[in-house]
């Protein structure tokens, strides 16, 4: 039998800026959260600013990454991580903020601080989730919910003509910035490229050239109801084809689409 | 700082939203995160005319609730820092009001009362008092004070970022439409030349030091695992808010010692009529007695129980429909033999002291 020390001391490799004492996380089995924030903790620690981030996270799954790091974090409400960060950003320009929060805070009821600190070119990163749904609540339809895909308020799939089609959050955040901002989406079924775009992103308002947003393509395998490998369909196949992942603006080339 | 942004005493006579203005530079307030809304809007005005002076900074932003979590980042990151709002904008206030007040974080907030919600009628109302007393999802933790002229404007603008530092609730300033445009004399002071300290701000994120290492990482936040974890923190805040109660609570009175036939409520610019009409009832000779809470919340509750006791009568006037009657009705609860109350209701409208007058006379 394996004691329980040994056991102990296989710690997985956990980013230097994660907080310990809060792990394992809370995040569902199969939830692309853990990844992402694995991607934001390497990033941390590869640019070496775990002591000048300040880490604001939404209501939603997101919150409970509120003591995820080693870093200073504020949990807001609903939508509202972008303001806040936002706040702390201009009354200390030292400080690097990161904004993490899903696709209902940034697309739905915090969308219009999304876009104006967008336009504005804000010098924060916004790190935004997209799951298709609305996990916390118990998978409602989001913004980013795919066409025919079903939820608990579209339980016959989402009709565009009843419902819109899905917010491509990035590609209107990349409308409204200036030359200058980066502006990129990442899959958790890539985590290099997404770490490489996150620390892009941070790099970015570290530099102070401009705004920067990477959303990230996430799993919700507890309210799609999905095993691991309709799971991995979903993220790898699916969403993909919707939300097409790569860089749509990094300063310096003037990459637009 | 840069040099001092009043030298001496300086006699002035300007609008109200200047004043909020001045006694925040005054204040040392380092930041200003603000929205238009009439009747505030000359608040943000006069700051973004001063500020490059003195080396402080104004943020706008895209509607009020981003004015209200702008400047919780702000007072986080720790800068005195303030927004201003009325009317609808106070409705979405609410919102960061509530993480205020559950994360005690001491923001301040100027609201200019306005009628509404919707535009034309926007320039004077007293109808925020039970969305500035207990507005958003909590039990009120805030403060707010009631000023009823220039000077006091000046005066508890500067004495709310003190209080919201020091007790770490969310502190208001409840001003009016007619407030913040008319034209009055005051004399505007540097606090510390009249030996008022200013609490110093304190950064709750940002501080020196590797989080984990050389200190713990400040992890602030709204959620709790289970109902009783939260009631815990919320039992606690009552408790810091009953013992806060009796040092923040102000009031005047006149004529109330040896009791009085009618005894006049009111507060804000209202009171300065009260005030007007309850001395020239006295100097007829009538038994008239003033009651006015500066402080809507905390209210003082004892101190009003104890006056209205000696009143045979009590005339509540307010420009509202009895926004400051509910407040007044419950902390008389439990009274014996409680005085009839006659309401002078004007809701968006303003009351002169002719009226209350008449109103009290008749009470007589």
């Amino acid at each position: 039998m394996v004691e329980e020390n040994e056991l102990l001391a296989i710690q997985p490799s956990m980013p230097k800026s994660w907080n310990a004492a809060t792990k394992p996380h809370k995040f569902c089995p199969g939830c692309g959260h853990g990844i992402v924030l694995k991607c934001i903790g390497e990033a941390i620690d590869e640019l070496g600013i775990q002591d000048r981030v300040v880490f604001g996270c939404d209501i939603g799954c997101s919150l409970l990454a509120w003591d995820f790091f080693n870093c200073d974090s504020i949990q807001t409400h609903h939508g509202r991580t972008t303001p806040v960060v936002t706040g702390v950003k201009r009354a200390r320009p030292d400080r690097i903020v990161i904004a993490y929060m899903g696709d209902g805070g940034g697309y739905a009821i915090g969308s219009q601080h999304l876009f104006n600190s967008a336009t504005r070119n804000e010098k924060i990163t916004v790190i935004l989730v997209n799951n298709t749904n609305y996990g916390m609540t118990g998978g409602q339809m989001a913004p980013t919910t795919l066409p025919g895909q079903k939820t608990e308020t579209c339980p016959y799939g989402r009709d565009v003509e009843n419902d819109g089609y899905p917010t491509k959050g990035p590609e209107a955040v990349a409308a409204v910035t200036p030359e200058g901002a980066y502006v990129a989406r990442g899959t958790m079924a890539k985590p290099r490229e997404l770490k490489k775009y996150i620390k892009k992103a941070l790099e970015t308002q570290m530099n102070g050239t401009g705004f920067s947003f990477v959303e990230a393509l996430s799993s919700c395998p507890t309210n799609w109801r999905t095993n691991a490998a309709d799971m991995w369909n979903m993220v790898e196949d699916s969403m993909p084809k919707y939300y097409k992942p790569g860089e749509l603006k990094v300063p310096g080339q003037g990459k637009e689409e | 700082m840069a040099e001092k942004p009043i030298q001496g005493e300086k006699k002035a006579f300007m609008t109200g939203n200047e004043v909020v203005a001045w006694a925040a530079l005054a204040a040392g307030a380092e930041i200003m995160y603000g929205y238009p809304i009439t009747p505030q809007n000359e608040i943000m005005h006069y700051w973004t005319r001063m500020i490059p002076k003195h080396g402080r900074s104004f943020m706008q932003t895209e509607d009020e609730l981003s004015a209200g979590f702008t400047t919780l980042g702000g007072v986080m990151a720790g800068k005195r820092a303030f927004t201003a709002t009325a009317g609808p904008g106070n409705v979405l206030m609410q919102e960061p009001v509530s993480m205020a007040e559950m994360m005690r974080i001491p923001i301040v907030l100027v609201v200019q009362q306005r009628g509404g919600p919707s535009t034309a009628t926007v320039i004077y109302a007293q109808q925020e008092v039970t969305l500035t007393t207990f507005g958003g999802n909590g039990e009120g933790f805030r403060v707010v004070y009631s000023p009823s002229n220039h000077q006091e404007l000046f005066d508890y603008t500067i004495k709310a970022f003190n209080t919201a530092w020091k007790y770490r609730f969310p502190t208001f300033v409840l001003g009016d439409g007619y407030q913040a445009k008319m034209r009055d004399s005051l004399v505007m002071y540097n606090p510390e030349e009249r030996g008022v300290r200013m609490v110093d701000s304190e950064p709750f994120v940002g501080k020196p030091g590797m989080p984990g290492i050389d200190r713990d990482p400040g992890h602030f936040r709204n959620t709790y695992n289970i109902e009783e974890e939260l009631e815990e923190v919320l039992l606690q805040y009552i408790e810091d808010y009953k013992r806060m109660s009796p040092e923040v609570i102000e009031y005047k009175t006149e004529g109330i010692e040896n009791g009085c036939d009618v005894l006049v409520i009111a507060h804000g610019i209202v009171a300065r009529a009260a005030l007007t009409a309850v001395t020239a009832m006295r100097g007829e000779g009538l038994k008239v007695g003033y009651f006015r809470p500066i402080t809507l919340r905390p209210f003082p509750v004892d101190q009003l129980r104890e006056a209205a006791q000696k009143a045979k009568k009590l005339v509540v006037a307010e420009s509202a429909y009895g926004q400051l009657n509910r407040l007044v009705k419950e902390a008389l609860y439990g009274l014996n033999n409680p005085p009839e109350i006659v309401e002078l209701f004007r809701p968006g409208v303003g009351i002169t002291d002719e009226e209350i007058v008449r109103k009290t006379k008749s009470a007589l």
